[in-house]
């Protein structure tokens, strides 16, 4: 995505401008009529109506400024800004004003679309042939599997460790299920919709019947910042404990953990620890900050354990799971260190699927990739029904 | 006696009933629909379509009685899943590899047209060699599971086997729906159906594939993209020589020449049958297959009036 300098004359916005008269109403007229942000081809137009000295669109997408300047639409309220939006991206952004010497930032009120995480909400811009998955929306045919409370004394942690544990629809003692331990797991649940994604894959045949613990971090960034405790509470407590009391594979080729950005390091840093006992991985958007030489890698104190554990990984590289999954957003700061990653991965003896979306560090983008990450991780049995 | 069989493609449409009387089936009919699972006894369509007289095993409705009343035995029967699942698994590793080979070479555009169609046979003769291997293990793994566990002197299943016995032997005819295919295998070995079959057999779909000696998987259009087709496991092998293709057009790339001619090519001296909607096939005397059956060539194309 970047800023277009020379429109099309095509564009709605421009043909706005030769509106005559261009006053309050036809401001007003062409408003009503398009949907805001205006998406024409990879063409976005955002828009802004209200007084103000300065109008900026601020977004996150590496290669752009952080806030890129509207401009005012000559004689009227509006003020716009035209980006390049290429197919099927999926952008979040908000507006931000100044009056005077006071700044104000808020999502676009032209806009319903809203992105939710832990730190707020933010506007959603959608390019041309994005569309929300229909899998990932509540299907009433899905039969829902069920979320069941523990708490395990973690003497790893020194806390009480909360989990949520899913349990597929018409779970049966007597079966053998693979298990998915999910980092954040309170958020991908909030944020992703993760049980209703496991629900409607799961009875799509996408994905296999599969036990989903999803973990709650207490202090995050320590604890998934390459934390031994960490580790030995994944490995040796949680494990333990779930495979003795469910009718679980209990093999490595039926373990899996799930992470995404400092969940994903939290993720890899536990098949490190442990490279036996996991088969597949499932890192997304992972924080995967390294260094080549020195040790300015920009990301902060939080991220100095983290890049100490990934230049160890990339010097001395090994198989810590049989398979991984990755994949990053093109508009995050982390896609260069995912991209490099891959072949790290690979050269050290592991099955990588990568993928890449036009999408940013987000919830939905990891929603999004859910259902390529599952069905490869755990194939649904597609394959064994022949009604 | 071996009994008479007709397959049918998927019932969406169903039209059981029809069959049933160009069958001249007036007597009872026994009802397998196992591999629906939970679903087994929302059973009032097909009963109807069976005719009056018809009766559900309750296949697997029995197979979770026999798991809650014989503990000791679901849980081998768990741990020998695990092990299939493994063997199975470890198998589509080799496959990968092995079918890599043969589009490998059947990619090469250039070279001696004659040495080429020879590294392409010989890169299928280790398919099948894979293949062979693999059903050969798991029925080494079912004969020492079944050696070990001796099912006919356990309680709830020797009860239940007598049962299904009686229900078999008063009927004119078996009716096998689809469904899942492995679990539907699976069923059927444990109440042992192949020594008591009536002297009819109609099946669809699952329900066909579970007659034949030798359930090959497929799906090249699943949601993690085109799957290995695999052998799986033995049915009940009162279809030798055909492997069958329910829903051929929906799941495989019916389009893609090569790909169904590997498919073709692999599983020769068998025959690869197309049990799409609509499909009626008769078996003749030795499971002989009519004139107009669909079948896949060696070339890859879908042809109707080859069979022998």
């Amino acid at each position: 995505m970047t800023a277009v300098r020379s429109a099309s004359a095509r564009l709605a916005v421009n043909r706005l401008k030769s509106a005559k008269p261009l006053d309050g109403e036809a401001v007003d007229r062409f408003l009503a009529r398009h949907e805001i942000p205006v998406v024409e081809g990879d063409r976005c137009t955002f828009l802004w109506r209200g007084e103000a000295d300065e109008a900026w669109v601020c977004q996150r997408i590496v290669g752009l400024p952080d806030r890129i300047p509207m401009r005012r639409l000559h004689g009227t309220d509006l003020w716009y800004l035209v980006l390049e939006l290429p197919e099927g991206s999926r952008v979040e952004y908000q507006i931000e004003i100044r009056r005077g010497d006071h700044h104000d930032r808020f999502n676009d009120p032209l806009n319903e679309k809203r992105s939710h995480g832990p730190v707020g909400s933010s506007s959603l811009a959608f390019g041309a042939g994005y569309e929300t998955p229909d899998w990932v929306l509540h299907d009433p045919e899905a039969r829902p599997g069920e979320l069941k409370d523990l708490v395990l004394r973690s003497r790893a942690l020194g806390r009480d460790a909360h989990v949520s544990v899913y349990l597929p629809a018409r779970f049966r003692p007597t079966a053998s299920y693979p298990l998915l331990v999910v980092h954040d797991g309170g958020d991908f649940l909030q944020y992703a919709s993760m049980k209703t994604v496991l629900d409607n894959l799961i009875h799509r045949l996408d994905v296999a019947e599969t036990v989903v613990a999803f973990t709650h971090p207490g202090e995050r960034l320590t604890e998934y910042a390459n934390s031994p405790a960490h580790s030995r509470f994944l490995t040796q407590e949680l494990l333990p404990e779930l495979e003795s009391s469910l009718p679980l594979v209990g093999q490595p080729a039926g373990r899996c953990l799930l992470g995404s950005s400092f969940g994903g390091v939290a993720a890899l840093s536990a098949a490190y620890r442990s490279p036996d006992t996991y088969g597949s991985l499932v890192l997304l958007s992972g924080s995967f900050v390294f260094t080549d030489i020195g040790t300015d890698h920009g990301g902060g104190p939080l991220f100095d354990p983290v890049v100490k554990f990934v230049n160890r990984f990339r010097a001395k590289p090994r198989a810590v799971a049989d398979r991984v999954f990755q994949s990053c957003g093109v508009y995050e700061e982390l896609i260069v260190p995912n991209r490099s990653m891959v072949h790290v991965f690979e050269n050290a003896g592991m099955q990588v699927r990568y993928t890449e979306a036009r999408d940013g560090h987000s919830w939905e983008n990891w929603r999004d990739r859910l259902r390529d990450a599952l069905s490869w991780v755990y194939p649904g049995p597609q394959k064994l029904y022949y009604e | 006696m071996s009994p008479s069989i007709t397959l049918l493609g998927p019932q969406r449409r169903p039209t059981l009933d029809r069959v049933l009387s160009s069958l001249g089936i007036t007597g009872p009919v026994a009802v397998v629909n196992a591999g629906w699972q939970e679903r087994e006894s929302d059973d009032a369509e097909i009963l109807a379509l069976a005719g009056g007289q018809a009766r559900n095993l309750r296949l697997f409705a029995r197979w979770m009685d026999v798991l809650r009343a014989d503990p000791e035995y679901a849980e081998a029967e768990r741990e020998h899943r695990l092990v299939l699942d493994e063997l199975q698994q470890l198998y589509l590793v080799r496959l990968d590899h092995a079918l890599q080979a043969v589009y490998a070479v059947a990619g090469r555009s250039v070279g001696h047209p004659t040495v080429q169609a020879r590294a392409m046979e010989d890169a299928l003769a280790a398919v099948r060699l894979l293949d062979a291997s693999h059903v050969a293990r798991v029925q080494q793994l079912h004969d020492d599971f079944y050696g070990t566990w001796r099912l006919e002197s356990r309680g709830a299943i020797a009860g239940h086997r007598e049962e299904v016995r009686g229900l078999l032997s008063a009927a004119e005819c078996l009716v096998v729906a689809g469904g899942h295919v492995g679990e539907l295998v699976r069923i059927v070995h444990l109440f042992h159906l192949a020594p008591h079959l009536p002297p009819r057999v109609v099946a669809w779909s699952a329900g066909a594939m579970a007659l034949t000696p030798r359930v090959v998987l497929f799906h090249d259009r699943a949601a993690q993209g085109a799957s290995l087709t695999e052998v799986f496991d033995a049915g009940i092998g009162v279809v030798p020589g055909l492997v069958l293709l329910p829903h051929a057009r929906r799941r495989l790339r019916t389009d893609d020449p090569l790909r169904m001619s590997v498919l073709a090519r692999r599983f020769a001296p068998a025959t690869c049958v197309v049990l799409d909607d609509g499909v009626r096939i008769d078996l003749g005397p030795g499971g002989a297959l009519p004139p107009d059956a669909r079948l896949v060539g060696d070339d890859g194309r879908i042809t109707e009036g080859t069979a022998a």
